[in-house]
Formats: C-alpha cells, sequence, structure tokens
C-alpha cells in the first residue's frame, strides 16, 4: 500500500539539512566569554570611533540589569552568554577587496549555499551582501548603486563611512534598552548592512543580504539598519544558513527600518537556520527584534517565510507613526521534529488613518510547537485606524501543536479592527485525492503546503518565491505518517 | 485488462466486500447500479488503492499484475482513474497547477522529463474545450466553492487530461445539470477507445443512455447479486431493488 510509517520515517533520515556544512576557513576568533573588555576589543578591532564604543558599553551596562524574557511560547535551556565567542571573522575577510579577490574556499561555501555571487552579479538584478559568522565578506553592485546616491554596505564600513547617518539613526527605532537580546546585540553586534535609498530614488534592483554561521561556538549578532528617505522605494531580501551542530547556536539579530514621508520599504525573509536534528538536538536560537518607524504616507511590508532555527522569537513591527501611514505583516513559520516559533507583529497605530494587515500562516509538524502572537494597538489620537488580521494555522498529524495569541488595544472609538483565524488539518482523503492523480504523498503535502500559504508566497518577489517554496517542501519532507 | 478475483475488503473490522469477481476486458463499458451503502465507492477505493480499506482476500489485477503492492500513486501512473463521488477540496491549488503537478510526476515516474510549457498548454486548451469549461475557471482553488455540477465536470477533465486506462466513474452524473450531463458524457465518449474501459457507477438509467454499456452489474451488500446487458438497467429502473434484495436473501 501507500507510504507504510517506517518507510516515511527512513526517508526523514536521509533527508538531513541541506545546508549543514561547515567550511573549513581559517578564522580569527575570539575567546567566549563577555564583559567590558571583550566590547571593547569588538569595537577595536572593527576600528569604530570612539562614540559608536561608549554606544555599545552602555548597552553592555544595560544588558546587564536586564533578564531574558519568559513570556514566549518557546521551552529551551537558556544560552550561557559566558561560553560564546562574540566575535569570528575568516581570516581572509577584507572589505575593500573585490569579489575578484575573494578567498576560494569562501567562493565554495557560496556555491554550495546555492549563491552564486558572480551569477547574481550578471544575471539576476540583485545586489548582495554576504555576511559570514561576524564579518561581512562580499558586496556586489556597489557601482551602479552608489550612481543613485545609494548606499548599500556592511555596517562597520558605514559607521566609518556615514557616521552622520549611523549616529541619527541607529537605535532610534529598536533602542538598546529594548530588550534582552536588543541590549545585547547593541552590545556586541558584529556586521550587518547598511541601506540608504536618497529622497525621491527608486532602487532599481533587489537588495539582498546572505547571513551565515559557519565558525563552532560563535553568535551571530547582526544588525541591518535601513533608511528610505522621502518618496523613495526599496525592495529588500535577507537569507539565512547555518551548519548543523550539535550544540544550540545564538543568533540575536537586529533590523531597524526608517521610511520617512512617502518612502515605501518591502523587506523580505527567508530564514533557513539549522533546526536541529529530528531528535530535537542542536539548532540555532533566533531571537531576532525587527522593527520598522513609518512617517506620514510611508509603507513597510514584511514578509517573511521563517523555516529554519529550533527556538524562534521573531516579531516584525510597524510604527505607524505618520498619518496614512502603511504597514503589513505576511509570515509563513514552518515547524517540524522539535522545532519551536513564536512569531507574530506588533502594528502600532499613531497616526490618523493608518492601516495595517497581518496575514500569518503557520504550519506545524512532528512534536513541534507553533504560535503565532500578535498586537494591535491603536492609539487615542489614531482617528480612522483600520487593521486585518487573518491567521491560519496547518497542523500535520497529531502531536504538533498551534497557538494564536492576538492581543487588540484600542483605545480610539474609530478604530476599524478585523480579525480571522483558522485551523485546519492536512485531511488524508486530500493525500488520497492527490495520489490517486498520480502526486506522491510528500509532493502532495508540499502542494497542499503551497496552497495554504500561497497568499504569502505571492508577496515575494520572484526569485525568492521559487527558493521559498523549495524550502517549504524539504522542511516538511517526512512530516506525515 | 482489470480482473477482481473473489476480493472482500473490511474497514475497521466490519467487512464491506464480501467476494467480488468482476473481468473488465480493453474497449468495454461496465455500469456498477445497487442501493446505497451497498460497497459500490467502497470497490471503488480499493481498486485505486486506498489503505483506508483492508483487503482481506482476493486480488485485484491490473493487465496481469496483482496490485497489492502497487501504491495509489503507481496505480494512476499505470492508467486508473477515480472519478470521486465526493471530489476534495485543495485551497490555493489551483486546478492548472494541480494537474501539471499530476502529469509531471507520472511523468517523472516512467523516466520522463516535465512536459514542456507549450504541450501543457495545448493540451489544457484541447481538454478544456472538449468539457466546454471556461479557463479561468481552471485558475481557481481545486473544488474549492465548486458547484456540484462543477465539480464532477472537472473530474472528467481530469480525467480527459490523464488519459487513462481504466477510468472509474463514482456518480458522475448526480449533479449534472441535463446539458452538463450531455456535455461530460460525451466527452467520456470521445475518450473511449478499444484499448481503454470505463466502469460507470451510477443510480440512474438517464447517463446509460448516453454512455452505452456492455454490461451492467448489481451490488449488493458487498457482492455483485446479478450482471446482465443494458436491459437490466431498465429492469431495475422500473422495479428498484427490492425483488433482487429478495432473490439474494433466498
Ligand atoms: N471509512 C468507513 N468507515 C466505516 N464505514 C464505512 C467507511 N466507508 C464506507 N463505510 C460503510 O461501508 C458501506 C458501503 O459504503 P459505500 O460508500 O461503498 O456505499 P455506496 O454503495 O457507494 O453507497 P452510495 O450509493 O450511497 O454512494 C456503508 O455502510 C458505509 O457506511
Ligand atoms: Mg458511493
Amino acid at each position: 500500500m501507500a507510504y507504510t510509517e517506517e518507510e516515511l520515517k527512513k526517508e526523514l533520515e536521509t533527508k538531513e539539512y541541506e545546508y549543514g556544512f561547515y567550511t573549513d576557513i581559517e578564522s580569527d576568533t575570539f575567546p567566549i566569554g563577555l564583559n567590558e573588555e571583550i566590547v571593547i576589543a569588538i569595537s577595536k578591532k572593527k576600528e569604530e570611533p570612539e562614540w559608536m564604543t561608549l554606544w555599545r558599553l552602555e548597552a553592555f551596562r544595560i544588558w546587564k540589569s536586564m533578564e531574558e524574557p519568559t513570556w514566549a511560547n518557546v521551552h529551551y535551556d537558556k544560552p550561557d552568554f559566558q561560553n560564546i565567542s562574540y566575535y569570528s571573522a575568516p581570516k581572509s575577510a577584507d572589505p575593500n577587496k573585490t569579489l575578484d579577490d575573494v578567498d576560494p574556499d569562501l567562493l565554495e561555501m557560496y556555491r554550495k549555499l546555492g549563491i552564486s555571487v558572480d551569477e547574481q552579479k550578471k544575471l539576476q538584478n540583485v545586489a548582495v551582501d554576504i555576511v559570514v559568522d561576524s564579518v561581512s565578506v562580499a558586496t556586489t553592485f556597489k557601482k551602479t548603486l552608489a550612481e543613485k546616491g545609494i548606499i548599500f554596505m556592511p555596517i562597520s564600513e558605514a559607521i566609518k563611512e556615514h557616521p552622520e547617518l549611523v549616529k541619527k539613526y541607529m537605535g532610534t527605532v529598536v533602542p538598546q534598552k529594548d530588550n534582552f537580546y536588543a541590549a545585547l546585540n547593541s552590545a556586541v553586534f558584529t556586521d550587518g548592512s547598511f541601506c540608504y535609498i536618497p529622497k525621491g530614488v527608486r532602487c532599481p534592483m533587489e537588495l539582498s543580504t546572505y547571513f551565515r554561521i559557519n565558525q563552532a561556538g560563535t553568535g551571530q549578532f547582526e544588525r541591518t539598519l535601513l533608511i528610505a528617505d522621502e518618496d523613495s522605494y526599496v525592495s529588500y531580501l535577507e537569507g539565512c544558513t547555518a551548519p548543523s551542530r550539535d550544540e544550540n547556536q545564538l543568533h540575536a539579530a537586529v533590523v531597524e527600518l526608517i521610511a520617512l514621508d512617502g518612502a515605501e520599504i518591502k523587506y523580505s525573509t527567508v530564514q533557513n537556520w539549522f533546526p536541529g536534528n529530528k531528535e530535537g538536538k542542536g539548532g540555532v536560537f533566533n531571537f531576532v527584534t525587527k522593527r520598522a518607524i513609518c512617517e506620514k504616507n510611508a509603507k513597510v511590508s514584511w514578509t517573511q517565510v521563517e523555516t529554519g532555527s529550533a527556538v524562534t522569537w521573531k516579531y516584525p513591527s510597524c510604527i505607524l507613526k505618520g498619518d496614512n501611514s502603511i504597514g503589513e505583516f505576511y509570515s509563513i513559520a514552518v515547524t517540524n521534529n522539535y522545532q519551536q516559533a513564536d512569531t507574530g507583529t506588533k502594528m502600532v497605530h499613531l497616526g490618523k488613518n493608518t492601516k495595517s494587515t497581518i496575514i500569518s500562516k503557520g504550519i506545524s509538524a512532528g512534536k513541534s510547537q507553533n504560535s503565532y502572537r500578535g498586537l494591535v494597538q491603536v492609539n487615542s489620537r489614531a482617528d480612522g485606524a483600520r487593521n486585518f488580521s487573518q491567521c491560519d494555522s496547518l497542523l500535520m498529524g497529531n502531536e504538533c501543536g498551534a497557538h494564536t495569541f492576538p492581543y487588540i488595544e484600542a483605545k480610539n472609538k474609530t478604530a476599524m479592527i478585523e480579525h480571522e483565524a483558522t485551523t485546519s488539518k492536512i485531511g488524508e482523503d486530500q493525500i488520497f485525492y492527490c495520489n490517486q492523480r498520480g502526486i506522491p504523498t510528500e509532493k502532495a503535502i508540499a502542494l497542499i503546503v503551497n496552497g495554504f500559504s500561497k497568499e504569502v508566497l505571492n508577496k515575494l518577489p520572484m526569485e525568492f518565491a521559487v527558493e521559498a517554496q523549495k524550502l517549504l517542501e524539504i522542511s516538511l519532507e517526512g512530516s506525515v505518517g | 485488462m482489470l480482473k477482481i478475483k473473489d476480493l472482500h475488503a473490511s474497514v475497521d473490522d466490519k467487512e464491506i466486500l464480501r467476494g467480488i469477481n468482476l473481468e473488465i476486458k480493453a474497449g468495454e463499458v461496465h455500469a456498477i447500479m445497487g442501493p446505497n451503502g451497498s460497497g459500490k465507492s467502497t470497490l471503488a477505493s480499493v481498486i485505486a488503492g486506498n489503505d483506508n480499506f483492508e483487503v482481506t482476500q482476493g486480488s485485484v489485477e491490473l493487465e496481469g499484475e496483482d496490485l497489492e503492492d502497487v501504491s495509489p500513486e503507481e496505480r494512476a501512473h499505470k492508467g486508473v482513474f477515480l472519478s470521486f463521488q465526493y471530489p476534495i477540496e485543495i485551497p490555493g491549488v489551483s486546478v492548472t497547477n494541480f494537474m501539471k503537478t499530476a502529469i509531471n510526476e507520472s511523468r517523472k515516474a516512467k523516466g520522463l522529463e516535465d512536459m514542456p510549457a507549450k504541450d501543457m498548454l495545448k493540451l489544457i486548451r484541447e481538454k478544456s474545450e472538449l468539457l466546454e469549461i471556461d479557463r479561468k475557471f481552471l485558475s481557481r482553488s481545486l473544488n474549492e466553492g465548486f458547484s456540484g455540477g462543477e465539480k464532477k465536470r472537472n473530474e472528467i477533465f481530469q480525467m480527459a487530461m490523464l488519459e487513462p486506462k481504466v477510468a472509474i466513474l463514482d456518480e458522475t452524473d448526480s449533479g449534472l445539470d441535463i446539458d452538463a450531463l450531455r456535455i461530460v458524457a460525451s466527452g467520456v465518449n470521445k475518450l473511449k477507445s478499444k484499448d481503454n474501459a470505463v466502469i460507470l457507477i451510477t443510480h440512474y438509467q438517464r447517463l446509460l443512455e448516453y454512455i452505452v454499456p456492455d454490461f451492467v452489474h448489481v451490488l449488493h451488500n458487498g457482492k455483485i447479486v446479478k450482471s446482465g446487458g443494458k436491459e437490466l438497467a431498465l429492469e431495475l429502473e422500473e422495479k428498484g431493488y427490492d425483488w433482487l434484495k429478495q432473490e439474494t436473501a433466498v
């Protein structure tokens, strides 16, 4: 007959995390532990100006006084923050090099990641910045962008080359004291991307960053700062992978988006950090703070496809400060085996006639737990604010969990808030129907999941949508018995 | 082509099929009739390989091959097609995408490359015309919000796309309006050839006026209690099933 449980299990065992290789690149790694000296050493290594060092130290002091949050619906052994190395860099990385000088081992790694930097450079209209462990190793298309006045570079370079912009905006959306992980990131962030789109400029290509944790025992703390000046437009993509390791690796990123009057930012993420093995060992702890501020008539769309990480704690949010500003959140979160995800968004309506849309698709399989947590907050002065939220959960098997925690705080009587939620299961009858048409079970699941996620997949830029679909398929392989 | 021998099948230890014997040759049309709950859909499911039902005895052979260890998708690849009595909804998956996946999976199983987009389009155009289906319809989510008749017509569209060897149509006629019935029946007739076979499960004589069967079988309590030519259907229409039930009770 069809697949037996045993056969499926066996198949699952052979389908390992595709990006689980480790590239042996000589690297320069700090001793483990965290104290003021380490923070200063990171800053020194990055040749930062004094104001930056002081900013980090302030963050570090704040962090020391904070406790790790426990309200999320996730359970894990707390990382030992003194047992992590806070800086690791491939030795041959030199930010001033052009792509042609990049270490061939590094290039080989990109190739395995499916990022052919060269190809992308030529064929696709995508400018790529790649961050391995703690440093940014290659930024393509710099010149083409510079002609439009667009700045796209590693944040460590921006601190030196555009201190006025960094100083003006860093920490304005996610302050150092915002939360435990954001404070930690502010103290020890090592790299990430910086982007500035000048007034009235439409960025002619997708900007993209690939993050990768390579070295063992290191954490990755990247920081992204994106400023879209008045009436500008940019679409930004972010992809993440890490090698398979038995121990948990920590990833605590901060992303700040600033959309000035009339600007539009589309920010898409495909997160595929190592999820741990099928017994729940290893995997990345992904504690991320992402937030955008929208000025008058500005629009920010967050689209995320979250398939990786052992534990995800992530709420890309929008502060709709300006009148008529728009915030959108489109999310697909997949959990399998022992993965746990607590993800969602916050839409804070401050301006008049502000609008937000939330579409969340949670897919749980195996013994995983998948939670949507969302807050829609309407301030007393936000006349005419509107929100529409839709949270759909799809379950596979009987051992996983889906949870929805929608919070609504409306302090203005004119607010219109709609919330819809559904939970469904992939039915045996659906699988059999597909089988009867010649579609094997694994493919049938992929098809059903893709259909379920379609509204969100459609929001992704083309190249990314195809990748995301494949990723969904891989993440759920062997998930139905 | 299809040979069913002493087939017994049960669900949750309840026996539903209790010794079915049936031989269907290439080029033939067989009609299966019988009261509600007699096991017609179960027989169709078992032929298609639904493992909700346990085959406890007997066998199903397709072109001489015992299908016991053949998965439902492999049966489909070998040419078994089932038009469902209650077609299943798959939200977010368009009819086109579903068919594309189905065809390419069958091709993959045969070691063939994906069908070129151009050929796929041509095939879709041809078959949707055959069944007078508006192409806009094909971009809708599979069976989601389809009317009863639309679902049935769409099943036959899928059959036309997949060109099976043995097609089992489970009450495809119920839910179709008079015009739709004619269109669907003429579609089936055009797809019929000396190399394939059709099994029609139906309650009504009307369908059999359009698709004329070579044999009519009556299923009752999991057994074929009577077989005959197309005139048997007329007799049933007139007399109902009671006389047969009584006959077999003896
Ligand atoms: N999954 C199941 N679990 C329990 N009983 C089942 C199951 N499937 C079918 N049955 C039972 O088996 C018997 C035969 O059902 P089946 O659907 O094959 O009948 P049918 O001849 O197709 O009837 P109809 O003309 O109403 O479509 C019925 O009594 C039905 O309740
Ligand atoms: Mg039936």
